[in-house]
């Protein structure tokens, strides 16, 4: 009872304008209901326009730039279309198009989010752990990330030769980068390796791509994330800081050197300096002091009584006046020099009394 | 009326009979003809469009591809007596479909026993050999490992066999039981292999530690380094100093041996001279302020002091 009311009710949506509404719709039915009987021609026709669009539209297909078309009869191969506007056989052919010029990517152990969301919910994030973690030749373990790039190189081949291509390929790659990786140490892994496991997967990977048939050429193994394990992670930036640390330690002592170092050879370069500068000084005035000496001596030699007598008086000249005391004695009167206030006879020294005596003595 | 009625059955049947004459055999598939279950013939293996006898024969469709066996992880312990995670994946695919159709009927019986077969074969070969035999293809060249650690020398441990001959003892194992069932195995590899949980957490605790090791190493060979240059330093500071003092001493005394040479050379023509004006020299020099001279009148100086004559 219920439907009916819903069928009015939509009816009467459809035609306002009051309870004449559902009338007014199945007349127009009918009427044009009965013109279409009354001329069969129209009808053969329209039947006949479907029938060949129907038949046109399987003749013709399109392949795209990218593309090419695989095209099989009763299930044989029969050719490869390129791009292009393609005409085959109406229901009897039948065209896989492969997008052969496009570059494929699998990524191992991570999914880009954005790129593809609905596939990422297919997996389980601890798969993508799962996918990643593998043990290094000394036995540690290492989680790596990588993609593959990769092409469609052979459509007979990638359509005929495997099933399930796309699970081949991931467990074959997963095992392939597990075998790599199986041959390195864990340092290796995380550092100075990567180029080389790079290219030694690409390699294994497009021989057994070849071996398995899979119709794929592989242009690129490209690794991500390379790291420890998380629970190790911390430990391995510990040995970061501990290579700064030595670095820095290892600049520092450099450092000082160098501030030390370069100062002292200038200041050996300085005391160097300084030795001959006392050398040319000492041999210099030797040369010179002995040059007048000689002139001194030839001159001597030349009247040596007048000169020396001369030499000597003028020397006393220049010595006596300087003195702070002179007395002058007999030599008969030498008893009383005890006798004499020695002190007050000169100028106020005290102390120098002693002095006298040699310079008396030297001079004689 | 009623003979077209016989036309039109006679029609629908003859068509009904082409279309189980007819079938179609695909690039991907081989079939096997059967009269009530009976196999007939050669399987057809050629792709394309092909007749038998209708009704009474029936196609079964075998794929000719290579076919994919993902095994089932296997917790296993190896023969050191370690606790791992085998995954294995291998390809195969039915050469004999016949065989095959009689011995597994279809795929489904072929991947249990493929399981049975081949997960049995790898547990085996997993206990029969240390884990090191399974992780590692190649003995590499010490040269060309940069081991940091003391635990990456396991890298340097000769291997017998490795991963790979591994595999292919399995598979070789694992094909000559599966010869008799139309099925050929083409291959088999470890997918993945990994440690147990509580292994697992084992070999972090190790890992951990031997990083540790490491930055300890690290520091102490920085401090060693500094050490070095600064010692490098001292050294360097007390050559240069001792050099420049040594070849100074040595240029102060060459200087003074030639001063002395010259003076001797020049002073030696009169020695008595020299001794004379020298002792001038002196007397100017020691004479000051302080000195008290008691001169006598018969002195070289005074003696006309008194006599003029």
């Amino acid at each position: 009872m219920n439907g009916f009311d819903d069928d009015d009710e939509i009816r009467f949506r459809r035609y306002p304008g009051g309870r004449g509404g559902p009338d007014r719709f199945v007349r127009d039915v009918q009427g044009w209901f009965r013109r279409a009987m009354e001329s069969r021609r129209t009808i053969a026709m329209a039947a006949g326009a479907l029938l060949l669009l129907f038949v046109l539209a399987n003749t013709f297909y399109q392949v795209q730039p990218e593309e090419v078309g695989v095209v099989v009869r009763f299930g044989r191969y029969i050719r490869t279309t390129e791009p292009g506007l393609r005409v085959k056989v109406p229901f009897v052919d039948r065209v896989h198009l492969l997008p052969v010029q496009r570059q494929l990517k699998e990524e191992f152990g991570f999914r880009t989010t954005a790129a593809d969301v609905g596939r990422r919910t297919q997996y389980a994030p601890s798969d993508f752990a799962q996918e990643a973690v593998m043990l290094t030749g000394d036995l540690n373990v290492a989680v790596v990330e990588w993609i593959v790039q990769y092409r469609i190189s052979d459509p007979y081949q990638y359509l005929f030769r495997v099933r399930n291509i796309p699970g081949t390929f991931r467990a074959m790659t997963e095992a392939v980068m597990r075998q790599v990786v199986g041959d390195r140490t864990v340092t290796e892994v995380l550092t100075v390796g990567r180029q080389a496991i790079e290219s030694e997967v690409e390699a294994l990977l497009s021989r057994l791509v070849r071996e398995y048939e899979m119709g794929l050429t592989i242009e690129q193994v490209v690794l991500q994330d390379v790291n420890p394990p998380d629970p190790v992670k911390p430990s391995w930036d510990e040995v970061n800081q501990a290579q700064q640390q030595r670095d820095r330690m290892i600049n520092e002592a450099r450092a000082e050197y160098n501030k030390v170092i370069p100062r002292a050879r200038g200041e050996a370069q300085q005391a160097i300096l300084e030795a001959e500068g006392y050398a040319l000084n000492r041999v210099n005035r030797a040369q010179g002091e002995s040059a007048r000496f000689r002139s001194l001596q030839e001159a001597y030699r030349r009247a040596p009584d007048v000169t020396r007598r001369r030499l000597y008086l003028e020397t006393m000249e220049r010595v006596l006046p300087r003195t702070g005391g002179r007395l002058i004695v007999d030599p008969d009167t030498r008893g009383i020099i005890p006798l004499l206030p020695l002190d007050r006879l000169r100028d106020g020294g005290a102390s120098s009394g002693q002095r006298t005596a040699p310079a008396q003595g030297g001079q004689r | 009326m009623r003979r077209h009625v016989v036309a039109v059955v006679l029609g629908v049947a003859a068509l009904a009979a082409l279309g189980s004459a007819a079938y179609q055999v695909g690039e991907a598939e081989q079939v096997i003809i059967t009269q009530f279950g009976d196999p007939i013939g050669d399987p057809v293996t050629r792709p394309g469009l092909h007749f038998k006898v209708p009704f009474i024969q029936q196609a079964n469709y075998f794929d000719k591809r290579f076919l994919d066996w993902e095994g089932s992880p296997n917790q296993v312990p190896t023969k050191d007596k370690r606790f791992i995670w085998v995954d294995t994946y291998a390809r195969w695919r039915i050469v004999d479909p016949l065989r095959f159709f009689q011995r597994l009927r279809d795929e489904r019986g072929a991947q249990s026993r493929l399981d049975d077969i081949l997960d049995g074969e790898t547990r085996n070969a997993v206990a029969r050999y240390d884990l090191i035999e399974l992780v590692r293809s190649t003995n590499r060249d010490p040269d060309d490992v940069p081991v940091e650690a003391e635990e990456e020398r396991a890298i340097l441990e000769k291997i017998q066999r490795g991963r790979e001959q591994v595999s292919r003892e399995i598979l070789e194992r694992a094909s000559a039981r599966t010869a008799d069932l139309g099925i050929e195995l083409l291959d088999l590899r470890i997918r993945r292999i990994n440690y147990v949980e509580e292994v697992q957490r084992d070999v972090f605790a190790r890992m951990i530690a031997e990083r540790r090791r490491i930055a300890e190493l690290y520091r102490s060979e920085g401090q060693g380094e500094a050490a070095r240059i600064q010692g490098e330093r001292e050294r360097e500071l007390q050559r240069i100093q001792s050099e420049a003092f040594r070849q100074a001493e040595e240029l102060r005394g060459r200087a003074d041996a030639e001063a002395a040479d010259i003076y001797a050379a020049a002073y030696g023509r009169d020695p008595e001279f020299y001794a004379f004006i020298r002792s001038l020299e002196s007397y100017e020099k020691i004479a000051d302020k302080d000195t008290m001279l008691v001169l006598e009148t018969d002195s070289e100086l005074l003696r006309y002091f008194e006599r003029p004559r």
